[in-house]
């Protein structure tokens, strides 16, 4: 209905992010007489978001420009920005950065040279970044989860953790249960997007492929191949991230270091 | 001279300190438990009893000073071999879900081996849980958890048996059958046992010795006939 008054596109996507804002804003006024206050961070995401993905849109219109090598490095740090961003929530843990960022970057790294491979992503730089941040986005929210998941988990056994350690057990054998509790529920999220995918949400790759007229059985094949590998990458991401974390959570001497998972 | 096997206390501690932030929580320790003999610790709460024991375990390190496992410094020793060797029994049992007879297998399990059942059966009669084998642990009392924390250390065949108040949720008559176990249990297997408790009456009953702990140090120490007279006169022992 817009497009009948706006006719520049430029201009109808300013005024549709103008409206989008508003709608947002009365939600958190809304929520405001139930005494929930968010409206400043709410804003402040809101800005944050629209700054971010305008740059990206003039990012994406100059990587028509720049040499294929290039995507490597984009996605780079594409990868330390995200452990950067996972890390923050987790300062306490000692060497966090560097762990995520190897867990982000091996599940990323390892999914987007495959799909590379398998002709999933074509070698251009305007299918390798969207795909590729795509997986290191999905990457960076298992890595935050199994953080935070591995964190509680040791937290809260800490008890059958010493108990395990004074009976002779390594600190791998004893944090099996709870490495792969942490994992499981990392890929949850996943697991249900690709449970209810065609059902419940049709992603926005496919609905994109469709509307720049792809076959919708070959825009839906596509799909599930990226959304499987998706899995596939949160899996390894969770997996190496907790692997290392436990590891730096006890001593030489399989000491619980258990000052390090207290906030 | 290297001094004989049998001339080294089976556990010495020397010097063995634990400090944190500046705080002395267990002071210039120096120990030694012979083989076939019970020690109880006691001493007011906080005065480091269970610190001692952690770091007897090495699931805390020592600031200062080391231990001596059959005159082997402890830190020359992989951490799970020194701790099947030295065998900790918690205050609060900590049993891992499952049931009794898993809790029972778990450390033989961690180096690929097991108990056969007639014999776990056996040693469940013996601390008064005959028939407890495939009960859930989610079942039990808290009497009847820590003497399966107790028999699952055992199990593992230690050394070193070293008891953190093993009997401070049993009845008295419960707390009769587990002294008379242990008694049996430390003269049959010759282990050299540290027991932490706060009832002087359980450490003159079946203790060969005392040590006395003060705010991480040692105030008094000896056979318990000559210094079980010094603590009842004493003000300051719990």
């Amino acid at each position: 209905m817009l497009n009948q008054f706006f006719h520049d596109p430029l201009t109808l996507g300013i005024v549709q992010a103008v409206i989008a804002a508003l709608m947002v804003l009365a939600t958190a006024l809304l929520a405001r007489q139930q005494r929930v206050f968010f409206i400043r961070e709410i804003s402040v995401a809101m800005l944050r978001g629209l700054v971010q993905i305008v740059c990206v849109g003039f990012g994406l219109a100059l990587l028509l420009k720049v040499p294929f090598w290039l995507g490597a490095f984009i996605l780079l740090g594409m990868a330390t920005i995200a452990a950067q961003m996972t890390a923050q929530h987790a300062k306490h843990l000692p060497g966090v950065f560097l762990i995520s960022f190897i867990g982000i970057s091996l599940g990323s790294g390892l999914v987007i040279g495959l799909m590379t491979w398998l002709g999933v992503i074509e070698p251009t730089l305007t299918s390798l970044v969207p795909v590729g941040s795509m997986i290191i986005s999905s990457t960076m929210r298992s890595n935050s989860q199994a953080l935070e998941r591995f964190r509680a988990e040791i937290l809260s056994h800490e008890r059958q953790i010493e108990a395990g350690l004074a009976l002779g057990a390594t600190p791998k054998q004893i944090t099996a249960p709870y490495l792969q509790a942490t994992v499981s529920a990392s890929l949850l999220p996943h697991i249900d997007s690709l449970q209810s995918l065609g059902i419940v949400w049709i992603p926005g790759l496919m609905t994109g492929m469709v509307l720049s007229g792809a076959s919708p059985i070959y825009a839906a094949l596509y799909q599930f191949v990226v959304m499987a590998l998706i899995v596939a990458a949160a899996r390894i991401t969770a997996l190496v991230t907790t692997t290392l974390i436990r590891d730096r959570l006890f001593s030489p001497a399989d000491q619980l270091l258990l000052h390090l998972v207290e906030r | 001279m290297k001094p004989k096997a049998a001339d080294v206390p089976l556990l010495q501690t020397v010097h063995l300190s634990r400090e944190i932030k500046a705080k002395k929580i267990v002071a210039d320790l120096n120990v030694s438990v012979e083989q076939g003999t019970l020690l109880a610790v006691v001493g007011p709460s906080g005065s480091g009893k269970s610190s001692f024991l952690r770091l007897l375990n090495r699931l805390d390190e020592p600031t200062a000073g080391t231990v001596l496992l059959g005159g082997v410094d402890y830190r020359t020793l992989m951490p799970a071999s020194l701790r099947r060797r030295v065998g900790l029994v918690f205050q609060t049992p900590a049993l891992f879900p499952g049931t009794v007879g898993d809790n029972l297998q778990f450390g033989p399990r961690q180096r690929g081996e097991s108990i056969p059942a007639a014999a776990l059966a056996s040693l469940l009669e013996e601390i008064g849980l005959a028939g407890y084998a495939a009960r859930d642990v989610g079942r039990l009392s808290g009497g009847e958890a820590q003497r399966v924390a107790l028999l699952r250390t055992l199990v593992n065949e230690p050394q070193v048996l070293l008891l953190d108040e093993p009997t401070s949720a049993l009845d008295a008559s419960s707390e009769l059958i587990i002294e008379a176990f242990l008694a049996k249990i430390v003269q049959q297997k010759a282990l050299a046992c540290i027991l932490v408790t706060h009832k002087l009456a359980q450490a003159s009953r079946i203790a060969q010795q005392i040590l006395v702990l003060e705010q991480g140090k040692v105030t008094l120490s000896g056979p318990t006939a000559e210094i079980l007279p010094c603590l009842t006169n004493s003000s300051t022992i719990p």
